[in-house]
């Protein structure tokens, strides 16, 4: 039987990868339109940030197919399946409460007004298994001030995207999360330098599965503080409810400090499984460390807090 | 399966069945073996590991269904698949033990201090260890000659396999972080195993009168 072979373009044709990146972030740093279909590997303008992780990178294949976003399903591999037909453009992002100033933003107008900063992040995920992930964003607190937070404002308080029609998971019966997605930080924990709203990673516009076109990243705590598709926040006076904490008070807490001290109910929180780090037979485990190796910088919002009860 | 070879001679299908069976074992052990060389070949995803073992307990629980279905197969479809009950029990237990053995070895890498701690604080994991456990007996009584020497005991030995069926059906819907459906549909069916039998018990006595 006759094949058919489709005609191959000459080596020498094919835009090298770094002109088309180059071209992509001339888009994205104008502002410009980017086109949902279009948008899953645009370049993104950033500046190398502070507090790099030294660890080896995590392949971005396994970051990017690697996730848990119940909102597209309960498996790691549903969210990069499943998040094609999710529209993460045009986005707007609403910060109001208890603000002088309550903002409406344009995500990519967002993204033009700021610097946008690559920051490698560990990231410790409650099941036991870490990433090391450069993320590109940025810090929250830079955003919150343009808001001018009032001083009754105690705590902040997220909320995700609910779209069902998009978000199979969504629509999945009883026993699972109560949509939309909801998570809290207290004021001095959004406010602190660490703390990032990212909207790309490995350079590039965040892809569906990893929580476009914003999403938080707090990377002294469990991943699932890291709230995604972010379309509120919210400045509160009293502690906000977190979805997680909501499902099952005694196996999340609302800080969720990575802590190898505190357990898990169901397992043992004291080491992680390294994704990436060596296939089959050689990936690795490591000690996990009180927050996530993060506790010079963070260990001071906590003092004299007992960690074992304010897990 | 016990025919001596005599009777091998005088009946043509138990030499069919002879060959049959160790075909039904490589089938059966198929999963694990397709698993494990994606696994080796990177093809399992961004956490091999934790799939493989994900396979091996998903097995586990379907071949210890279907070992449990076959008696209510024959007393409601009026089916005889006996003879294939033993081979699903020990693909069962073969399921298992690989899944222990890749928890312990590839997941906690034979860290033990992590193995004591799970199996003496974690009811997920003591509920799974028990369901190993509560096999072991069995695997190790499934030669004819056990079954020969302990007579009705052996029947009574074998009812273990309820609480391997309730050990692991705890097991498996403690290892999602929310009630995962496919875990839900499983234990269902291993629910309506166990009330077939319930269901069985008082007609057997009104037959035999």
């Amino acid at each position: 039987m006759a094949r058919y072979s489709f005609p191959q373009p000459a080596a020498s044709e094919i835009t090298p990868k770094a002109a088309y990146l180059g071209r992509r972030s001339l888009l994205a740093g104008a502002g410009g339109l980017i086109a949902a279909g279009s948008a899953q590997a645009a370049g993104l303008r950033t500046q190398p940030g502070p507090f790099n992780a030294p660890e080896p990178q995590t392949p971005r294949d396994a970051v990017t197919h690697y996730n848990n976003f119940y909102e597209f399903g309960l498996e790691k591999e549903d969210p990069a399946r499943l998040a094609g037909q999710f529209h993460a453009r045009p986005w707007t992002l609403r910060i109001d409460g208890a603000v002088a100033k309550p903002l409406t933003l344009d995500i990519d107008t967002l993204i033009a007004r700021h610097t946008v900063e690559s920051r490698v992040y560990r990231m410790r995920c409650v099941e036991a298994w870490s990433m090391v992930i450069p993320w590109d964003g940025i810090p929250l607190a830079q955003i919150l001030r343009e808001a001018e937070i009032l001083s009754s404002a105690k705590y902040v308080a997220f909320r995700s995207v609910l779209r069902p029609d998009e978000m199979p998971g969504q629509s999945m019966g009883a026993g699972t999360i109560d949509w939309p997605y909801v998570e809290g930080l207290r004021l001095d924990e959004a406010m602190h330098p660490l703390t990032l709203l990212a909207v790309g990673l490995y350079g590039d516009i965040l892809p569906n599965q990893n929580g476009a076109p914003i999403r938080l990243v707090v990377p002294w705590k469990y991943g699932f503080k890291g709230i995604k598709s972010i379309t509120t926040i919210t400045l509160v006076d009293t502690m906000p409810p977190t979805s997680w904490n909501r499902l099952a008070a005694d196996e999340y807490g609302f800080y969720a400090n990575v802590n190898p001290e505190v357990d898990h109910p169901r397992w043992s929180q004291t080491s992680e499984r390294v994704i990436g780090s060596g296939g089959f037979f050689g990936e690795r485990r490591q000690p996990t460390r009180l927050f996530n190796g993060y506790a010079e910088q963070v260990a001071p919002l906590y003092a004299g807090m007992d960690l074992h009860r304010f897990y | 399966m016990a025919a001596t070879p005599r009777k091998t001679q005088a009946n043509p299908r138990a030499k069919y069945r002879k060959l049959l069976s160790p075909v039904l074992y490589l089938a059966g052990l198929a999963p694990a073996v397709w698993s494990f060389w994606l696994g080796a070949h990177n093809q399992l995803g961004a956490d091999p590991v934790r799939s493989f073992e994900h396979v091996l307990g998903l097995w586990a629980f379907r071949f210890l269904l279907a070992s449990l279905a076959i008696t209510p197969i024959r007393t409601v479809l009026g089916v005889n698949l006996v003879r294939y009950r033993r081979m699903l029990g020990l693909l069962a237990f073969a399921y298992a033990a690989m899944h222990v053995a890749t928890y312990v070895a590839l997941d906690l890498r034979f860290d033990f201090a992590i193995l004591y701690g799970d199996l003496t604080k974690r009811p997920f994991l003591i509920f799974g260890m028990l369901a190993f456990i509560a096999l072991l007996p069995l695997a190790a009584t499934s030669n004819t000659r056990s079954i020969r020497a302990l007579g009705r005991n052996w029947q009574r030995l074998h009812r273990l396999v309820y609480v391997a069926l309730i050990a692991a059906s705890l097991h498996f819907l403690m290892a999602f972080k929310t009630w995962h459906m496919d875990a839900l549909v499983y234990v269902g069916l291993g629910g309506v195993l166990l009330l077939l039998r319930l269901a069985r018990a008082p007609w057997r006595r009104a037959r035999r009168v």
